[in-house]
């Protein structure tokens, strides 16, 4: 540092939402960075420092700019406005209600951009035009929403005042509730990982390795750390009590610092901890590390080699796990198909993309006993596993554990896997001080988990009529340097590999291999959207082979209630593909008779393509127990209070468990309060993944609610269908004159101040499956069918989506706007898969070499929810938050086979690739 | 400690005398400045250009246009604009998203000298000249010899590039930018094609522009092709007229946006669509 200049401080003076502020800021650091850590207005959000988010969307002088390419210097003497400046304006008020009522905002990490950017559009066109309001929110990336709801949301707020839905006392249920937690995401307020820390925090970044596979010696680092001032400590593996983790017991495979050795390109080697400007200025190269590079093991191919030597000792074939699901003769019953559809489908690694980088501070706190407890914030969809793991590696007990997960912005399985937390909690609790720490995007990237590539050679065959009679799924997952969820993947996909299809012969067999690539984790559909774009690739091969249509062929062979799965399931209940087909079906067929009809002379290098793909989708872990428990209290101030160890990551469980639970309860959602994933004031929810938080929790807290009601109808001894009503502090209970009332605020609370309690659990009922893969892995599942259109450029490669239609079984919508957002979200994530989406260590760790969908790209969507109830559901409901994107992908690839002939097998299918085979085919 | 400075000078005089007093880094619309520096502090004295007024903005003279180095794409893409530099207009409806295209300027696109800046086939195609200016005197040299490689002009630290200079066309100039990505906005150009056509009274070609970016260090005109545009009537048979062969020159990579292969293959693609779209105009 000695050696090295600093930025000049200086004073600067400007009009900050309407008033004016002076700073004293370096005059280069960026105005993002002013705005949240020298002003404290956190509503900007920073996604990727690098202009390629908009997150941080702010307006300046009247123009839209993001507040991470401006110098804090460049705004002197003009004027700002920031997500905190919006509501005070009527108009863009109702910007905001607009966002609430269209559920425009889930996660939130891209809302206060989206705002701004929105404000700015509205201000340039009052009464836009789709396509300009597309234009001016082109600059603001959404992961979660699919766009099309934040673009239905500013038409309508440029049409006039906007109403909010509301639910009816006792019919919550159904009613399309706006988010409870929307208002905070929507003016700024929400506290995400990167929004708190202690004042006196030190900062940690972490060093990490450049190479995919190394060895490492370090040098003096109590010599290196005397000569950078502003550096406290250096962390290495010897300040890990317990160095290893995983998210099974078995397989606690990965350091949280590397030991001597690195297995992948982005693994922490040490942590540096100091002053934020100290630990941000360390050039990487200046830290005395002395690498021994190794020859990397890359893709599933070299890892079945094991070139080299063997990733982990442990497993000398470099196979974590397999997965098996086997049913009938299927060889046999291949050598007997009246056809045949074989082929070997390959997908990318691809990455979560959550507008939200991690982020989080660990603080210890002293004890007067002595047994100092350690207070972790960070974003995580996985609040107790977390407690567990971090108590773990410091070696002490659980309980000395508080996680208190902050508003996430987004996760999709991403934030299911310890990422900057077991860092954090580390250093404070060796150095007793609290320490915060922030990813950079392409640290984030870097470092956290992908969606496992497949190499998947699958055989489904079929008899004259168009009749499944087996199928051949062999499947290969890239798990990466370390297990993290691949055991999941692995066993998941032989479940789902035959499809929603009743099949009497199938064998599925997969691996789940290590090698020295970015570490495979969970990521909405845990691999089944991999294994569904093979088997619904054939399956359309299977329907030209037989002269059927493809989605008559899907109607014959899917599966309804009272025929088994692969795993010898017999489905009961709530099947509800057919119904899913059915809906699509007079729309799917005018759109090929329409496309079918055009003709190619005339369309220049044009071509149209109609295609559809099927999915089913277990809800749940997969055997393993899943529990989740829910309480509920009422206060003697008339509140009811849910408390919900459920994280929100903008699935919206936060609002649907309390219509359940205010349902079951009898009273209106609006008397309800929260208290959300506090592992201290919550139980153990589980974790949001699986989607099973809708059909899990969602029993857990009808149950608390009904348990709750019986207390109270105890109470004043009244029947069971009595109507509850609350009156300030006065709960009435029945009709009329029969109206009893009771005083809340004159009875006994409790330790939280509730006078009542009810409390509920439920665990999904499975069994454990066989040698053979059988047996009931899960209590209930999802289906769904979507079909799209695609525009392909023959000349070019490049797919232009311009129409999905889906429709999905969710047994029950609790809150149709969270599902339909649920589903055009997961339509936009299956989109960049089919077409754009792969990550490559070191070249795409950033968000403008990897490309997700912006609003442009996510063409118009049509929903049907179908409603088939599943009888062990909350008032019939099941989950949809994975189902929504499993079919999108091969949806499109099968309309461009439709369009041009070329049978895709590769994903993502980038311009390059498709003209690639497109001159191929012409060759041929 | 030393410190590094911040100068924000209001007039050019003042810009240049710093310039040539000490090492400063200028510093435009910030949109290619910060995203190099993610997750690092600024280790740079910086000149702030943005109070820079008169190097903004769009005026005509005798000699031709004059295009201000920190006129931003926003103000470009709502300037009225004559047929002739179509071109230009819509790199600017197609740089980035509005943010960036509210802060991003062309003297930037110009000076950072990336290979994918879609601003430097556009303003080869218009036969762009650029002006460097420092205490030492101005001087203006041909856009094609000022971007030297990857990230690499021929700006010495002393000098500000303080304006583009566009000559006049004639009255029946026609000029087009065609872009490619794999999706609608945002996208860092995997490859980009500008055309111009200057027609003569019988509505023949007189001379032809033809630039490609992203298919070499630095953006490069075809003059094989234009040479055997020129002469030729303005139909439908112009788009047939280039051929893989003059495309030769370019030395396109693999990389995590395309293939060589693929954007020698789409690069053709592209310069016969916008020489067929300035034949539909
Ligand atoms: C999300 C995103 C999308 C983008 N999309 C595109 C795109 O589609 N097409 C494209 O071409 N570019 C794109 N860019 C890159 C960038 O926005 C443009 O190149 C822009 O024109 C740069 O201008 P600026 O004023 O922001 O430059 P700055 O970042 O301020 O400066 C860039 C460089 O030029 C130097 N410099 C600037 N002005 C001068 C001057 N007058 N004299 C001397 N040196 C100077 C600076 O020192 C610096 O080295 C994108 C960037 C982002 C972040
Ligand atoms: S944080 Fe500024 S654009 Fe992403
Ligand atoms: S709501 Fe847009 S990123 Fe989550």
């Amino acid at each position: 540092m000695n050696d090295r200049s600093r930025p000049a401080v200086q004073p600067i003076g400007f009009e900050l939402n309407g008033r004016g502020v002076q700073v004293a800021v370096t005059a280069s650091a960026r105005l993002s960075d002013v705005l949240r850590d020298t002003l404290g207005l956190t509503g900007t959000k920073v996604g990727c420092s690098a202009g390629d988010c908009g997150a941080c969307t702010v307006v300046l002088d009247g123009q839209q700019v993001c507040a991470c390419t401006v110098a804090a210097g460049q705004v002197h003497g003009r004027r700002l406005t920031t997500v905190e400046g919006l509501a005070a304006d009527g108009t863009l008020a109702r910007l905001q209600q607009a966002f609430l009522a269209h559920g425009a905002a889930q996660c939130g990490a891209c809302t206060p951009g989206m705002l701004m950017a929105a404000a700015d559009t509205l201000a340039r066109h009052p009464d836009p035009s789709a396509e300009q309001v597309a234009d001016g929110l082109a600059g603001v990336l959404c992961r979660c929403t699919g766009y099309r709801a934040i673009v239905a949301a500013v038409l309508a707020a440029a049409g006039g005042p906007v109403s909010l839905p509301q639910a009816a006392p006792g019919r919550a249920v159904g009613a399309r509730v706006p988010r409870l937690d929307g208002a905070a995401r929507l003016d700024g307020r929400e506290c995400y990982a990167a929004d708190e820390a202690p004042a006196d925090a030190l900062w940690l970044r972490a060093v990490r390795s450049p190479h995919a596979r190394a060895r490492f010696r370090l040098g003096d680092l109590a010599a290196w750390i005397a000569s950078h001032p502003g550096i406290v400590d250096v962390l290495t593996a010897a300040d890990v009590p317990c160095n290893s983790f995983g998210i099974f017991d078995a397989v606690k495979d990965q350091p949280v610092l590397g030991d001597a050795r690195v297995r992948f390109h982005g693994e922490a080697v040490v942590a540096l901890v100091g002053t934020q400007e100290a630990v941000s200025a360390v050039h990487d190269e200046e830290l005395p590390i002395e690498w021994s590079v190794e020859e990397p093991v890359l893709g599933i191919e070299q890892g079945l080699a094991v070139t080299g030597a063997p990733l982990h000792d442990f497993a000398p074939d470099n196979v974590l796990v397999r997965g098996r699901v086997i049913r009938g003769e299927v060889d046999e019953a291949l050598r007997r198909a009246a056809f045949v559809a074989e082929g070997e489908f390959v997908t990318s690694h691809v990455e979560h993309a959550y507008i939200e980088p991690e982020a989080g501070y660990a603080m210890r706190m002293p004890m007067p006993d002595g047994g100092d407890r350690l207070r972790v914030f960070a974003c995580t969809q996985t609040p107790y596993m977390d407690r567990d793991e971090i108590a773990r590696i410091l070696a002490i007990e659980p309980d000395r554990v508080q996680v208190v997960p902050s508003a996430i912005g987004g996760g999709f399985g991403g934030k299911l896997d310890l990422s900057i937390q077991p860092l954090l909690a580390v250093a404070s609790w060796k150095l007793k001080r609290p320490v915060r720490g922030v990813y950079t995007r392409p640290e984030s990237m870097l470092c956290t988990t992908k969606r496992h590539p497949a190499r998947m050679r699958v055989r489904f065959g079929c008899d004259r009529n168009g009749d499944l009679v087996a199928v051949d799924f062999l499947g290969d997952f890239d798990t990466g340097a370390y297990a993290s969820w691949g055991s999941t993947v692995a066993n998941r996909v032989p479940i789902h590999a035959s499809g929603p299809y009743a099949v009497p012969n199938v064998r599925a067999l997969t691996r789940a291999v290590y090698t020295n690539g970015p570490v495979g984790g969970a990521f909405r559909g845990f691999g089944v959207p991999q294994s569904t774009f093979a088997h619904e690739t054939l399956v359309d091969e299977l329907a030209r082979a037989c002269g059927m249509d493809p989605l008559a062929f899907r109607l014959r062979n899917a599966i309804r209630a009272g025929q088994a799965t692969a795993t010898g399931q017999v489905l009961t209940a709530s099947a509800g593909l057919v119904a899913c087909l059915l809906r699509l079906q007079p729309a799917w067929e005018a759109a090929r008779r329409r496309v079918e009809a055009l003709d190619p002379a005339s369309a220049g290098a044009l071509r149209r393509g109609v295609g559809i793909a099927c999915m089913a989708y277990g809800i749940g872990n997969t055997v393993i127990a899943n529990p989740s428990t829910m309480r509920v209290g009422l206060r003697r101030n008339g509140r009811v209070v849910l408390y919900n160890g459920a994280v929100d990551l903008g699935q919206g469980s936060s609002t649907v468990l309390v219509q359940i639970c205010a349902d079951a309860l009898g009273l209106p959602v609006h008397l309800f309060d929260q208290v959300t994933g506090d592992t201290d004031r919550t139980a153990d929810a589980g974790k949001s993944s699986a989607s099973r938080q809708t059909f899990v929790s969602g029993n857990a807290a009808r149950i608390a609610g009904s348990v709750l009601r019986e207390r109270l109808l105890a109470l004043v001894c009244a029947p069971a269908d009595a109507r509850l009503r609350l009156v300030d502090t006065q709960l009435q209970v029945g009709e009329g004159s029969g109206t009893r009332s009771l005083d809340l605020s004159a009875l006994d609370a409790d330790r939280n101040g509730d006078v009542a309690v009810g409390e509920g659990s439920f665990d999904p009922p499975t069994t454990p499956l066989d040698g053979d893969g059988q047996g009931m892995p899960y209590a209930t599942y999802g289906f769904g069918a979507q079909f799209a259109e695609v525009e392909v450029d023959i000349e070019l490669g490049t797919v232009r989506v311009l129409h999905v239609e889906a429709a999905h079984d969710v047994g029950r919508a609790i809150n149709p706007t969270q599902v339909e957002g649920q589903i055009v979200g997961g339509i936009a994530q299956g989109i960049g898969m089919a077409l754009m989406e792969e990550y490559v260590a070191g070249r795409s760790d950033n968000l403008h070499d990897y490309l997700i969908p912006t609003v442009g790209d996510v063409p118009p969507v049509v929903v049907h929810v179908i409603e088939d109830p599943e009888p062990l559901g909350p008032f019939g409901a099941k989950g949809v938050g994975e189902p929504a994107m499993i079919p999108t992908a091969p949806a499109i690839t099968n309309a461009i086979r439709h369009a041009t002939g070329v049978r895709v097998t590769r994903l993502p299918v980038t311009p390059d690739r498709l003209r690639a085979q497109l001159l191929g085919k012409a060759k041929a | 400690m030393s410190s590094l400075p911040y100068v924000q000078p209001a007039i050019l005089a003042d810009a240049l005398s710093a310039l040539s007093q000490q090492r400063l880094v200028p510093l435009a619309g910030g949109t290619d400045f910060y995203p190099a520096r993610v997750g690092q502090p600024v280790a740079d004295g910086i000149l702030d250009l943005s109070r820079l007024t008169d190097l903004c903005g769009l005026s005509t003279s005798v000699s031709g246009w004059r295009l201000g180095a920190l006129t931003t794409w926003s103000a470009l893409r709502r300037a009225p604009l004559p047929a002739a530099l179509c071109a230009l207009q819509r790199v600017a409806a197609e740089v980035g998203g509005v943010q960036i295209q509210n802060a991003g300027t062309v003297g930037g696109n110009l000076c950072n000298a990336s290979p994918a800046a879609d601003g430097v086939p556009a303003l080869l195609a218009l036969d762009a000249q650029v002006e460097l200016q420092s205490v030492r005197g101005t001087r203006t040299m041909p856009l094609g010899q000022f971007i030297l490689g990857n990230r690499r002009t021929a700006r010495a630290p002393d000098e500000l590039l303080t304006a583009v200079l566009l000559p006049h066309s004639g009255a029946h100039t026609r000029s087009t930018f065609h872009k490619l990505g794999a999706r609608r906005y945002l996208v860092i150009s995997v490859l980009m094609v500008a055309a111009r056509l200057d027609l003569d009274d019988s509505g023949r070609v007189a001379a032809a522009a033809v630039a490609v970016g992203a298919c070499s260090e630095v953006a490069q005109r075809l003059p094989l092709l234009e040479q055997r545009l020129a002469g030729r009537r303005l139909d439908a048979a112009l788009r047939e007229v280039p051929h893989a062969h003059d495309l030769a020159a370019l030395t396109p990579r693999s990389d995590v946006r395309a293939s060589a292969a693929y954007r020698r293959d789409a690069a053709l693609t592209l310069v016969r669509r916008a020489l067929g779209a300035l034949c539909d105009e």
